[in-house]
């Protein structure tokens, strides 16, 4: 690759975001340069700066950012000093994007086709007859179903996997020299994003187009990219290309960005046959309003157990939790609480009952009241349920904040705005913990946070389970989470239950044929896992349409 | 907000802002001054009608011989105490069965939310204008009116404002820690409801301000001899056909105090959209 | 869908015939007392009730009522015996006349006006029409019409009283009621073209408009062909929920004009407590209200792919 020509060549790139009244600095001094027909991967967590190197790539900042220093040169051309009419004809033309939510960032108002046809008409590139002949061509190699018919429906009548390839197929239509991929399978569930996955492999080799590849997920820029570049806080860490890096990073924060999947819970053994569990659910069907979510699901959670509830977006893995807490009551079967039936709406249940049963949220930020001291929130359910008040209620505060290890002094008067996320979930924690309860449905705590996090809120919740006996659901969609802190798991598809046993047992073949399908579908490290992967779904004869 | 925040906002506050918040000031001021300020007293007769502007009435008289500056000043405790008043009556009626509407759900707020479709369904002056031939024309009628139809509008944002923050996970967390109804308004709703609030109240003080001055205009609202901008207009119209600029000055009045609570209003919504454009 | 939207609309039309004649019901003590007054003889009151129908049940009366307005027949005035049908019938032509000469100047106004601030959101432009809008909805509607015929009819350009007569040629019925329409239109410029930038400038934070962006489109194709046909809902509903302020900001306008309208009318039997008058009056323009908010309903629901072509 190294005779090839250059595209892209961004020198100590400087972009600043204006917050509360000042400019700071968003990515600070980074070099990036990329070869016609090369796929750069940028790596890096949450405030990394991608996003915002991506965008600049195409001479664009969003509102409220500026470039304030380096040189961006695309084919030549300064994209700094470029008049933004210039700034403009290139984009869409030459330097394409691909959003992380095609949903979102189709216009709803117009169909496909029009949105498509929209930058060749507009550049000049080709005629509406050309260009919709050209998309139904394109469609086609994005393996999009019905390629000559799906353009002329509207973004609402197609499905989020299918409208990414549609909008990786719009990318294309002026044939760039270059496309910027903005988390493009994030939003996905894991069986979606294999078949985007390829398809976006697919087309870029086909082009020889470049690409700059923007993702969180390690797995995933494993597959695609052919060069790699690690991002901190705006600054890199470092670049090399994607088998050496993945080989032997070399970096200390590289190294601890691969470590993270290691972290693996020592599976506790059955409960005895003679245990009553904590919660039971027997026989659950549950409807939100005519329609019905939940079929016949049963599953027992015992005392210093995680059973993992798994499924993708509309397996009912939350409403089952919704039926436990009470806010959904079940249109038949029960929840039993040591062998007792709960009354099935929260507001029949005792104090006590509620007491018993606590609840982390995914979204930290939803969860926290935001006009809310971390005392109020935290030292509520303790007045509450305990009756504490005073110096007892301010000690019993003090010490929920010691055991989710953040300082008392510096964090008791905080309002929620003012912590990380990793804080903030920190402290759903100790709302829950607040109560003393037996028994916490934790739901996708970990989905919005960071790697690294992610890790510190699995290790702390593990710790908790074991100093307080406690009984875990832990509702999630990610395998690797499953993997790290589950004694059991639950799969469920489309409201049933599929499977259902130990985690070790869960991991072994023989599978049922959809967890199978989960487990193969969840990118692995190695970068040929998508090839194979496809070549043994091809063999088998099982490769979705 | 603290008392840091308060001064940062005061700083960064654009001229407008600045300019509506001394209006306010000032009408405040007079009003509670009024009877030190006015030279005359509010209802005395104290000489020839619609004498010209001279040392001793210094904006005139009017059509019965009552000094203009000295009711001009009266009418700043009256229209705008009168206003205040309905529209603090609409505001607690409207928010708190808003508020109540959105926590509650189920039946009670399917019935406010239909009752409160149907009078929102007939234009507010309309309605004001049949409720007060049914009810008859007084100030307290006026006030009860006026009220009545405005905390429709305060219900529908209350509950539409309430119901964004009902959704919120921390709402649920609250619900089914078995927390009261009272709890979850006071404790965990309303702080994050109060911005958009506040700002309503200024919007909604502006319309009641422009309804009761229509009223008194048009003669079915507050009544002379009490001096009000509405009726002060009504009753001195006629100089305007001849060049008269005195008529004008209640009107004048409405309308920068009007000018004076939209501008800061309209600072406070930008400030809470989070400065996005 | 749409159906059920024109269903919802009778049905609220329903409910307000109901609300207005029960208001009525409402009135303490006795109508024909009160008309005949204190002097009047107990026979003469039972006769009257009779003649008024008010032996009859409440339910009955109200459905007669209804029947009878439906035909166009709302009844006589209590003040003066007049069936109110002929004292409406040229009213309602001008106070329509008065709304759509309005409507027809503000509407293509405050929607150019809306667009162009939203396009040049920020600029000077668009601060100096920010506060221009602001304090022109500040301002009393008296305030305006006083202003325009302080400055404007001293001139001797244009009446300040706009007294129309129905054989009246157009050219002289528009130039007439120029001050009247001027003030309407300013008044509900201000309104709509504010709503219409903040309709569209809402939209501008989506991400389908950085897509656009991306996609290399210019500022003008992004406004018009990305973010106009989304805001189209919510200006569609501004446009109605303006013409419906037109008919309320009649009512004063008329007043100072002293035009012949509906407006005036119901003004003046409120003072006179001609309750059947006001109750027709009040009929009249909720009901209108309620059929431009119907149509704006149906528009917006026309205008929004996502309710007109299902999944």
């Amino acid at each position: 690759m190294s005779e090839q020509s250059l595209l892209l060549e961004i020198k100590d790139l400087h972009i600043e975001g204006r917050a509360d009244e000042t400019w700071q600095p968003i990515v600070k001094g980074v070099d990036l340069t990329l070869h016609r027909g090369e796929v750069m991967g940028l790596i890096g967590e949450s405030g990394a700066g991608k996003s915002t190197i991506g965008l600049a790539a195409m001479g664009f900042t969003r509102d409220g950012c500026r470039i304030s220093g380096g040189s961006i040169e695309f084919d030549g051309i300064n994209l700094r000093k470029a008049s933004e009419a210039k700034r403009r004809g290139l984009r869409g033309k030459r330097i394409a994007y691909v959003a992380q939510s095609a949903a979102a960032s189709f216009n709803p108002a117009h169909k496909l086709i029009d949105q498509y046809c929209e930058a060749p008409l507009s550049h000049h590139v080709m005629s509406r007859e050309e260009a919709e002949k050209d998309a139904v061509e394109l469609y086609r190699r994005m393996r999009l179903p019905n390629p000559e018919e799906i353009g002329f429906r509207y973004p609402h009548q197609v499905s989020g996997g299918q409208l990414q390839r549609a909008m990786t197929a719009m990318a294309m239509a002026c044939r760039p020299d270059l496309i910027i991929f903005d988390e493009p399978t994030t939003a996905l569930d894991v069986t979606t994003q294999i078949e985007v996955l390829a398809a976006i492999r697919d087309i870029v080799e086909q082009f020889h187009t470049a690409a700059i590849y923007i993702t969180h997920d390690l797995a995933v820029v494993a597959q695609m990219a052919d060069r790699i570049k690690v991002l901190l806080k705006g600054d890199e860490v470092e670049e090399a290309d994607t088998r050496t890096m993945l080989a032997t990073p070399k970096e200390d924060y590289t190294k601890s960005l691969w470590a993270v999947r290691s972290h693996e819970r020592k599976e506790q053994p059955l409960a005895g046959p003679g245990e009553t569990p904590v919660v039971s659910l027997r026989n659950i069907d549950a409807a939100y309003g005519k329609a019905p979510v939940l079929f016949d699901v049963s599953f027992d959670i015992h005392a210093r157990r995680t059973v993992a509830v798994v499924g993708e977006s509309g397996s009912g893995k939350s409403t089952a939790a919704r039926v436990i807490t009470g806010l959904l009551p079940p249109s038949s079967g029960e929840v039993l609480f040591d062998g007792q039936a709960l009354p099935t709406g929260y507001q029949a249940r005792s104090k006590d009952q509620l007491r018993q049963a606590q609840m982390i949220y995914q979204m930290a930020d939803t969860a926290l009241n935001p006009m809310q001291k971390i005392r109020e929130i935290i030292g509520r359910p303790v007045a509450f349920y305990l009756g504490l008040s005073g110096k007892a209620l301010e000690e019993r505060t003090r010490e929920l904040l010691n055991l989710i290890e953040l300082e008392p002094d510096d964090f008791i008067d905080r309002l929620p705005s003012e912590l990380s996320g990793g804080q903030k979930q920190r402290i759903g924690i100790a709302r829950a913990l607040a109560a003393e309860p037996r028994f916490i449905i934790c739901d996708e705590v970990t989905s919005a946070l960071d790697q690294l996090v992610a890790e510190g809120i699995l290790k702390l919740l593990d710790r908790l389970q074991s100093e307080f006996d406690l009984a875990y659901m832990f509702i999630t969609h990610d395998l690797a989470t499953v993997r790290a802190i589950a004694d059991e798991v639950v799969v469920m598809k489309e409201g049933k239950v599929v499977e259902q046993g130990r985690k070790s047992e869960m991991f072994q073949p023989p599978h049922h044929p959809y967890t199978e399908l989960l487990l193969s579908s969840v990118p692995e490290m190695d970068p040929d896992w998508l090839d194979r992967l496809l070549a043994e779904r091809a063999a088998a004869g099982t490769e979705p349409a | 907000m603290n008392t840091q925040a308060v001064g940062k906002a005061l700083r960064t506050a654009p001229p407008t802002a600045w300019f509506g918040m001394i209006v306010i000031l000032a009408y405040i001021a007079v009003a509670f001054l009024a009877p030190v300020i006015a030279p005359y007293g509010e209802r005395e007769v104290v000489g020839q009608q619609y004498l010209p502007w001279s040392a001793e009435h210094i904006l005139g008289t009017d059509k019965l011989g009552r000094d203009m500056f000295t009711r001009l000043i009266y009418g700043a405790r009256n229209t705008v105490g009168i206003a205040f008043l309905t529209t603090l009556l609409a505001f607690l009626l409207g928010s708190i069965l808003g508020l109540l509407a959105a926590t509650t759900g189920g039946k009670l707020d399917q019935l406010l939310s239909r009752a409160v479709d149907v009078i929102m369904a007939i234009p507010a002056l309309i309605l004001a204008l049949l409720l007060l031939t049914i009810v008859g024309t007084s100030i307290t009628n006026m006030i009860l009116v006026i009220a009545l139809i405005d905390s429709t509008r305060v219900f529908r944002l209350a509950r539409a404002v309430a119901m964004n923050i009902v959704v919120m996970d921390y709402i649920e967390a609250a619900r089914l820690r078995g927390e009261g109804m009272r709890h979850l308004i006071l404790r965990e709703i309303l702080p994050n409801a109060a911005a958009p609030l506040v700002a309503e109240f200024g919007l909604r003080f502006c319309f009641v301000f422009l309804s009761i001055s229509a009223l008194s205009f048009l003669g079915l609202g507050i009544q002379p001899p009490t001096a009000d901008w509405g009726s002060m207009v009504r009753e001195n119209a006629t100089l305007i056909t001849f060049g008269e600029i005195t008529p004008l000055l209640p009107a004048g009045a409405i309308a920068l105090l009007t000018v004076g609570v939209n501008f800061v209003v309209d600072w406070m919504l930008h400030r809470a959209s989070g400065l996005k454009e | 869908m749409i159906a059920l939207r024109l269903g919802l609309g009778l049905v609220t039309l329903f409910v307000i015939s109901l609300l207005i004649f029960g208001a009525v019901e409402l009135l303490p003590g006795d109508i024909a007392q009160e008309i005949l007054g204190q002097a009047a003889t107990p026979e003469t009151v039972a006769a009257f009730r009779r003649e008024l129908g008010l032996d009859q049940p409440a339910y009955i009366r109200y459905f007669v009522w209804l029947g009878d307005v439906l035909q166009g027949d709302f009844g006589n005035s209590l003040a003066n015996g007049r069936p109110i049908t002929d004292l409406i019938a040229t009213r309602l032509g001008n106070t329509l006349f008065l709304a759509l000469y309005a409507a027809v100047i503000a509407v293509p106004l405050a929607l150019t006006l809306g667009i162009l601030a939203a396009l040049f959101r920020n600029s000077l432009y668009d601060r100096a029409v920010n506060i221009f809008t602001l304090t022109s909805i500040s301002f009393p509607e008296f305030f305006v019409a006083y202003i325009l015929i302080f400055l404007l009819s001293q001139t001797g350009w244009f009446p300040s009283i706009a007294n129309v007569s129905p054989e009246m040629a157009f050219s002289e019925r528009i130039h007439r009621t120029f001050l009247p329409a001027l003030t309407l239109t300013l008044v509900v410029t201000a309104h709509m073209m504010r709503m219409t930038r903040a309709a569209i400038i809402n939209l501008l934070a989506s991400p389908y408009i950085e897509m656009a962006k991306l996609k290399g489109a210019s500022p003008t194709a992004i406004i018009l062909r990305h973010a106009l046909p989304n805001a189209l809902a919510p200006i569609i509903n501004v446009i109605a929920l303006n013409l419906a302020y037109l008919i309320t900001g009649v009512v004063v306008v008329e007043v100072v004009f002293v035009y012949p309208g509906l407006g005036q009318l119901m003004v003046d039997s409120v003072s006179k407590r001609d309750i059947t008058v006001v109750q027709a009056a009040a009929l009249i323009f909720a009901c209108a209200y309620v059929l431009l908010n119907l149509a704006a309903d149906v528009l917006s629901t026309l205008s929004n792919p996502r309710l007109v072509h299902s999944r």
